[in-house]
């Protein structure tokens, strides 16, 4: 932003001003080095022990001497429950952002858009203890038994009884919290659309959501692509309401299966097991390990939603993204 | 983008149909809306529960005493909890808000190179990580470095996740200020940190207390990253490297307990939790609304999800 060149030879105040700002800025480079440096050596000894079949096997077994760890089912776990949340959120989140960017009228527009941010500053817990309260019982009582005795124990997806704890409602809920994510973000890339394309396919006569159709989702496609990305990225890591939820089945019983049965996810099983487990054992390894995967998920996922969004901001200014 | 190609496709078909289009788009218009209607019921159900049920909760004592016994008759309070969020809150800012402020310095002042864009966009992606990692981390970084939990484990953790939402805040503030500001302050001698402490900072004032209020709320309601660092406890804090209580951990732990008590004192502490963030959040967007330039709005995204 700044043009202004100090001449060689500024003093020493200035100098010392720059450094610190360098050393402040420097110091998320160093945090995330350390991240990864740390996990690293904290799980050293789970993948010495178990090799790749950390990453492949399905046992979870605590129990001295007999101790085996497979991180598989929660990774799939995550996946299964992430994909689910994304397929909810998705559409709705993209409808909340073509309601605030094409048809709110002016005055609602800025009220509206706060509301739905206001869903994304309710904490974590808030939503689980919510979930886990209310909002269960009505996910049991009104989908999960019509469905069960719909279609019961000869379906896969919903096998199991009922009860309210499961993957399915752990996904709902997720739902719930990433949609302010995805639904702010493809807002601001709608609004970033130039109003000529809109223009242009009203002239040719076309209703508005032809103009929605034809002229703002083609323009904005790569930038809603990293708003979804980035929504993913939060679902793969959000930890507490999920760990309330979704019922912490443990070892390949975990292994998402029925929509109505227990899972377990990456973040959820260390909020879990990190209280039983006894500092520099296996068991503690195991769960610094399951930290790293989720990390490595993480990083790429971001990194790849930063870059696709970030294109966006640079080809047309005044697209804003967190 | 409409090529020209399209556009005789589309003027032939916009033609035709119109009653089914106008259909059409009349649909997607209430689906639309629906939308929107979907995703603000959640955040009503939850702040009409949270504050039916929480206000029977509340009590002098429920807000000062320590916890009862597990089980027990007499329930206690969260006091340990609400000193230990604020505490929390107090040390992390200690870390997170200098750090945080003179990075953004760096990023709006001296990062229009490849290193400044290198930290922007890590920066931006630490802010998305996954707080639990954030947690582990800081578990195997000073925990079992020092082998006891601490407060200052837990306020170096929430010190990660403020950093780099004040850092973003505060580079689009002090890009906000004019140029011309700054060369203002240069043409009468004054050196550039100074032009950067006096001039820029007070002129982008605002903006930064809102980041940093944004970054408060966020972490007031932070739970993963204190599982591993704080462990909880039902006293008031014995010192800075002991373990200690925080809301969010309490509601959670409050949350398993089978008793009726517990589920009352569960709601009890999401209310006050509740309050404190949503009063941040709530009160910066005010000051937003009251504040012309909508280039501001940009801010508002970065402090919310937990």
């Amino acid at each position: 932003m700044m043009a202004i060149k100090m001449k060689k030879g500024s003093p020493i105040t200035d100098k010392i001003f720059k450094y610190v700002a360098i050393g402040a800025a420097t110091y998320v480079l160093v945090i995330i080095i350390m991240i990864v440096v740390n996990l690293t050596t904290g799980s050293a000894q789970v993948w010495q022990q178990e090799g790749i079949s950390f990453l492949t096997g399905s046992d979870w077994n605590s129990v001295e001497g007999r101790e085996s760890y497979g991180a598989a089912p929660y990774i799939m776990g995550t996946l299964v429950n992430a994909g689910i949340a994304m397929a909810i959120s998705i559409p709705l989140s993209f409808g909340i952002a073509m309601f605030l960017s094409e048809l709110a009228p002016k005055l609602l527009r800025t009220p509206l858009a706060m509301v739905i941010e206001l869903l994304a500053a309710v904490p974590s817990v808030v939503y689980g203890l919510w979930g886990l309260l209310v909002f269960r019982t009505y996910i049991q009582n009104w989908i999960e038994v019509p469905l069960h005795n719909l279609f019961g124990d000869q379906s896969i997806i919903f096998a199991g009884t009922p009860f309210g704890l499961d993957i399915l409602t752990a996904s709902i809920i997720l739902a719930i919290m990433i949609v302010p994510t995805i639904a702010s973000i493809s807002k601001e890339i709608m609004l970033a659309v130039p109003n000529s394309q809109r223009e242009a396919a009203y002239m040719l006569g076309a209703t508005k959501w032809e103009v929605f159709r034809i002229a703002v989702l083609p323009y904005s496609k790569s930038g809603l692509i990293g708003a979804t990305i980035l929504g993913l990225g939060r679902a793969v890591g959000e930890t507490m309401a999920v760990t309330m939820l979704i019922g912490n089945a443990t070892g390949a019983a975990a292994f998402p299966s029925s929509l109505f049965g227990p899972g377990q996810t990456l973040a959820s099983i260390m909020a879990n097991e990190f209280a039983e487990a006894s500092q520099g054992g296996l068991h503690l390894a195991a769960l610094v390990g399951i930290g790293l995967i989720l990390f490595l998920m993480a990083f790429a996922i971001n990194v790849v939603a930063h870059l696709l969004v970030a294109k966006v901001v640079k080809s047309h200014e005044g697209a804003v993204l967190a | 983008m409409i090529t020209v190609e399209q556009r005789t496709e589309f003027r032939k078909h916009f033609r035709y149909n119109v009653g089914r289009r106008l259909v059409l788009d009349k649909v997607v218009k209430c689906m639309v809306f629906l939308c929107v209607v979907v995703a603000i019921v959640p955040l009503v159900a939850i702040l009409v529960n949270v504050f039916s049920n929480g206000a029977a909760a509340l009590s002098w004592n429920f807000l000062t005493q320590i916890p009862g016994a597990v089980g027990s008759d007499d329930p206690g309070g969260i006091g340990p909890a609400i000193q230990g969020t604020l505490v929390l809150i107090g040390l992390s800012s200690l870390i997170g808000v200098p750090v945080g402020v003179m990075g953004g310095i760096f990023l709006s002042e001296y990062g229009n190179n490849r290193y400044g864009r290198t930290v922007r966009f890590f920066n931006d992606v630490l802010a998305e990580f996954p707080t639990i990692v954030i947690g582990v981390f800081t578990f195997v970084l000073i925990v079992l470095t020092i082998g006891n939990f601490s407060v200052w484990a837990g306020s170096f953790a929430l010190s990660i996740i403020m950093l780099p939402i004040i850092m973003r805040t505060t580079e689009e503030s002090l890009k906000l200020v004019p140029v011309t500001y700054r060369e203002a302050g240069y043409a009468l001698g004054i050196r550039r940190w100074r032009v950067v402490f006096t001039i820029v900072l007070s002129g982008a004032k605002s903006g930064l207390v809102t980041g940093i209020l944004l970054a408060v709320a966020r972490i007031a309601g932070e739970t993963a990253p204190l599982v591993f660092t704080i462990l909880g406890s039902s006293q008031f804090i014995q010192g800075l490297d002991g373990p200690v209580d925080a809301l969010p951990l309490r509601i959670w732990r409050l949350s398993s307990l089978p008793y009726d008590s517990s589920v009352v004192q569960g709601w009890g502490a999401a209310f006050v939790l509740i309050i404190l963030v949503l009063s941040i959040n709530i009160g910066v967007r005010y000051l937003f609304l009251r504040r012309k330039g909508q280039a501001m709005l940009k801010f508002k995204k970065l402090g919310s999800m937990s």
